[in-house]
């Protein structure tokens, strides 16, 4: 089924069929709802499964279950698809999520309810994502990564925070969903259109190399764009990256174009925030990875040094601005600006133990601060606040609860034996030793301030677990009883934490898919891996 | 003389139907007057089907009265545009109009000899045919824009449009009298002739030509600083001629600008290409910077027109300072101006449904409207975004192509305009969300019911062809990008 082409579109439009089938059920039959859009992403994740084990490990950094037909051709755009070895793992975590998010709202319905609506924005987002790892044709990967757009500006909008807040800089009052909504909106177009200026430049310049214009991803990085003759001056190069770095960073998001970020996830409700941050932040670093650095080889070494900058930066202001909130979602938010800095680290360093790293860096991201905003979901769910100083004693309350918030916090500042620790670990250990001509000084200092973010990591998740989880409950609590995690909870978090456990022992199980294809790009753009970092992925991954 | 009937077939079938209308105007009973709409209807129905025969046929270009009216492929592409928008305009108005109870007749008689205005424009490559088809468009749209006598706003809406129109025809002419004054010739291809090897003592006289036909049609198609008039006769017009003016009207000068500059004047590109360049990055931002502060909806919607007419223009604009792929944007700019049509008509008709519900076009009142009908509510949405140009609704393919043209043309004056054309595309999308905003997650008024009345049957039919369209065309582009082609194949002839 997967050989044909077919597999992987299916795993792409099930979800929206599946949302368009449930516009015509009734409102009122909440029970069928719930239930079809589970069957749905059901059947969509099992897909992926079934694409994994039909998947050629041995010829991961080929592309397979290609489809390649005509979409729009008088603009020489085609509806390609295909999966290779890095984006299979974030295929699958995309499909776990999307799934695992409907099992949790069966009973968390934030105000104003309409579950229906809710549901079939799911299933149109998760369209999205899922396009988007799997396109191979810049068009369509446009359409993908901005169809993700409307789903969660109306998640934000009506489902969001309505508590008011000041604009920043005004002397207007608003409600958070509205401030957070419009903002992420803007800021990702603003980003997006400047993306789509720089896929028509490449698309032109394929045109001078080539002979013919063309869209299609795997063609435009076998063009060698750069050198080949008549190819782009490095001028042009160096703008075409920057456009599309503008395009990928803000969705990162890369400091200083973070600041939707922390606005969005604490005002999205509970299922919003977590697959903003599970997937939605992928698509991002995964466009650097897929598009940006193997079209444009050269520039990215241009580009490396400013990306780690901005990284380290990101992961020094991400951990100190967390270290100054009140507010535990907002926090576990800024936290996605440090762990995301990381896996940016990871890419700027160009190597394949670098790239490596941050693959496996978004996965495991993908599933703790998932798994983190669900807890804070559900704490607030019940105390009605997301204030630390007001909790307290957590642990005591709410044992269960608690006990996962400890364990989650834990594999958040990178323990050792869990999943969040390989991406730091190798991203730092890829900006020892990264693409030789880089400047060597600029990233072994980015190592070391990299450390010491991993230090303040560890101090802001320590900080809240003190705060939230133990000591006494404060008086406004004790005397209460509050009811512990429920199946439904359960049941979206067992399967994460699971993840994080074997992912943490046997990294290989990521490494396994996305090593051979890490080399083999490094190798194309770049001549060469270095010998060492082959070694220990080599170690590592098996 | 030779005459190709089924040429001028579309124009024949609706000049009987504006006849046909006058006649049963007169004899029928007042309670039987929308009897006038179906024949209106009717006629621009059957005035497709010649289109239709052209198309098909294997006859590439056709040409009249001695190359002064031409029928190709990008005369039939636009032909089919008024015709289909003139169609939902005319059952945007069926309800509306009723309403008010008078002169039902006279409006269709009216609407349509404007639409057979926009016919002749499509084919005119003669200054005069030009000018008389642009008077025909523009002229009843006077008298259409003041239709509601009793409202003040509506007379004033009348009054403003007619002495600017007036104003903007004058220069037209002037300008025209100097083409003509230069080259001696009326016909297009015989003007670009003559204007090819003018005498060094012609040289001032051309440029001044040039600018004042330049300035006539930037205020038939508002362009920014020629676009005073356009809010307050957006607003104060009934709706439908607003939607009219803001999509036929707007898109017939376009073509007349177009068919002038491209086909008459292509040689002085150097001339007016920098004026075509300013006039879309003016149009783009002053116009969304207006937008944003507007909170009326239709006052929203008329800066909204003023700026996607400034996109519209980039890519012809773009290709025109850059001197060269100028039949690429020439093409990228008729995908727009087609993709535009239907998704702005599909707003207007978003809108009169909503005013109705709500009773006002304060876009602050139409708070909590998705809840109390969420079909309209969902279609607001799909309307206002594709207009923001968001995958996977036809804007997206509109601003594509728009870009794409920007970038082919390649120069550093063609990249700076696709760049404020991506800023101001952000902008755009801040007032285009703000009405999803507003009809979504603001809530309805104390007391609010949910609507059980369906809309009119007339209206429902606009907004669903409309919305159908937005939709496949925003999701199979190809389907759409023949027209492209066809333009292109066109003009590479002319």
């Amino acid at each position: 089924m997967f050989e044909t082409g077919w597999g992987l579109s299916l795993i792409v439009f099930l979800p929206l069929v599946g949302g368009l089938v449930a516009l015509a059920i009734p409102k009122d039959n909440e029970a069928l709802l719930k239930r079809w859009s589970l069957l749905v992403a059901l059947v969509t994740f099992l897909l992926s499964l079934w694409a994994v084990a039909s998947f050629d490990f041995g010829a991961a950094h080929t592309f397979q279950f290609e489809a390649d037909l005509p979409w729009i051709p008088a603009i020489g755009a085609g509806y390609h698809i295909g999966v290779d070895g890095i984006s299979l793992p974030l295929l699958v975590l995309s499909t776990l999520v999307v799934l695992l998010a409907i099992v949790y709202s069966w009973e968390h319905w934030e105000e104003p309810r309409n579950p229906k609506a809710f549901l079939i924005l799911i299933l149109i987002l998760a369209t999205g994502m899922n396009g988007t790892f799997v396109a191979l044709d810049l068009v369509l990967f446009f359409i993908f990564f901005e169809v993700v757009l409307l789903p969660m500006y109306f998640m934000i909008g009506i489902w969001g925070d309505k508590k008011v807040m000041r604009i920043p800089g005004f002397a207007r009052e608003i409600e958070t969903r509205l401030y957070a909504a419009i903002k992420f909106f803007l800021f990702t177009l603003f980003g997006s259109a400047f993306m789509l200026l720089g896929f028509l430049a490449l698309y032109f310049a394929s045109g001078d190399v080539l002979g013919e214009r063309t869209f299609d991803i795997p063609t435009l990085i076998a063009a060698g764009l750069e050198t080949a003759p008549g190819g782009l001056t490095a001028t042009a190069a160096w703008l075409i990256f920057g456009a599309m770095f503008l395009g990928f960073a803000v969705k990162v998001p890369m400091w200083p174009l973070h600041t939707w970020l922390p606005d969005a996830h604490t005002a999205a409700p509970t299922v919003g925030s977590v697959l903003l941050a599970a997937i939605l932040l992928k698509l991002g670093s995964y466009g650097f990875i897929r598009i940006a650095l193997p079209i444009l080889p050269e520039q990215a070494q241009v580009w490396a040094p400013a990306i780690a900058v901005l990284a380290v930066i990101g992961i020094i202001y991400g951990s100190l601005a967390c270290l100054a909130q009140t507010d535990m979602k907002r926090l576990i938010a800024f936290s996605s600006v440090g762990h995301m800095g990381f896996v940016m680290l990871g890419i700027a360093t160009l190597t394949d133990i670098g790239l490596n790293a941050s693959i496996i860096g978004m996965v495991a991201h993908g599933l703790i601060t998932g798994l983190l905003f669900f807890l804070a979901g559900s704490m607030s769910h019940r105390y009605h606040t997301r204030e630390m100083a007001r909790l307290g004693g957590n642990l005591k309350l709410m044992p269960v609860i608690g006990g996962i918030l400890a364990f989650t916090a834990m594999a958040s500042l990178g323990l050792p034996g869990l999943a969040g620790f390989w991406g730091e670990f190798m991203a730092l250990l890829g900006a020892y030793n990264p693409l030789p001509g880089l400047d060597l000084g600029l990233f072994r200092t980015a190592m070391v301030l990299g450390a010491i973010g991993t230090v303040l990591t560890a101090g802001y998740m320590l900080y809240m677990l003190q705060k939230v989880n133990l000591g006494e409950p404060s008086e406004e609590w004790s005397g209460h009883t509050f009811h512990d995690a429920d199946r439904y909870e359960l049941a979206a978090w067992v399967p994460l934490i699971v993840l994080i456990v074997v992912i943490g022992f046997w990294p290989k199980l990521v490494f396994g898919a996305t090593t051979d294809a890490v080399v083999s790009l490094v190798d194309t753009a770049w001549g060469g891996a270095s010998e060492t970092a082959a070694a220990i992925v080599t170690t590592l991954g098996g | 003389m030779q005459i190709d009937w089924l040429a001028i077939a579309p124009e024949i079938v609706v000049a009987v139907t504006i006849l046909g209308v006058l006649a049963a105007d007169l004899v029928l009973p007042r309670p039987l007057k929308y009897w006038t709409a179906t024949l209106a209807v009717v006629g621009l129905t059957l005035a497709v089907v010649p289109l239709i025969l052209m198309a098909a046929s294997s006859v590439e270009t056709r040409s009249l009265f001695e190359g002064s009216y031409v029928v190709d492929d990008f005369a039939l592409v636009l032909k089919g545009l008024f015709l289909i928008a003139g169609y939902l305009v005319v059952l945007m108005s069926v309800s509306y109009i009723e309403s008010d109870r008078y002169y039902q007749g006279e409006y269709y008689l009216l609407l349509l000899s404007s639409v057979l205005g926009s016919l002749v424009i499509a084919s005119a490559r003669d200054l005069i045919v030009l000018f008389i088809g642009v008077e025909l468009t523009t002229g009843p749209l006077f008298m259409l824009a003041g239709w509601r006598k009793g409202d003040i706003r509506s007379n004033e809406a009348s009054l403003k449009f007619f002495i600017l129109g007036v104003l903007s025809t004058a220069i037209l002419l002037w300008g025209m009298a100097m083409l003509y004054g230069v080259s001696g010739e009326v016909r297009f291809d015989q003007i670009r002739s003559a204007l090819a090897d003018p005498s060094p003592a012609a040289q001032p006289l051309v440029g001044l030509a040039i600018l004042f036909v330049l300035v006539g049609f930037a205020f038939k198609v508002s362009a920014v600083p020629f676009h005073f008039w356009a809010p307050d006769t957006y607003e104060g017009a009934p709706t439908p001629v607003t939607a009219y003016l803001s999509v036929s009207s707007k898109a017939a000068g376009f073509v007349a600008l177009f068919v002038t500059v491209y086909v008459a004047l292509r040689d002085r590109v150097d001339i007016w290409g920098p004026g075509l360049w300013a006039l879309a990055a003016l149009s783009m931002t002053i116009g969304n910077l207006a937008a944003l502060r507007q909170s009326n909806i239709v006052r929203l919607l008329a800066y909204s027109s003023i700026a996607q007419a400034g996109f519209m223009l980039v890519p012809f604009a773009a290709a025109s300072v850059a001197g060269e792929q100028l039949a690429e944007g020439l093409a990228a700019t008729v995908v727009y101006l087609v993709i535009y049509a239907l998704m702005n008509l599909g707003a207007f008709a978003v809108v009169i449904q909503g005013a109705r519900r709500t009773g006002t076009g304060d876009i602050d009142g139409w708070a909590g409207l998705g809840r109390i009908d969420p079909r309209l509510g969902v279609l607001a949405a799909v309307f206002f975004f594709s207009l923001a140009g968001i995958p996977p609704l036809a804007g997206w393919f509109a601003k594509f192509v728009m870009f794409r043209a920007a970038i082919a043309a390649g120069s550093a004056a063609a990249t700076s305009l696709a760049v404020i054309a991506a800023i101001n595309a952000v902008i755009a999308l801040y007032y285009y969300a703000r009405v999803a905003k507003v009809v979504w997650f603001d809530e309805a008024p104390a007391g609010a019911e949910p609507a059980t009345e369906p809309p009119a049957a007339s209206l429902a039919l606009t907004l669903g062809i409309a919305a159908v369209a937005t939709v496949v065309v925003g999701v199979f582009p190809a389907v759409f990008a023949v027209f492209g082609e066809a333009t292109r194949v066109l003009l590479a002839s002319g």
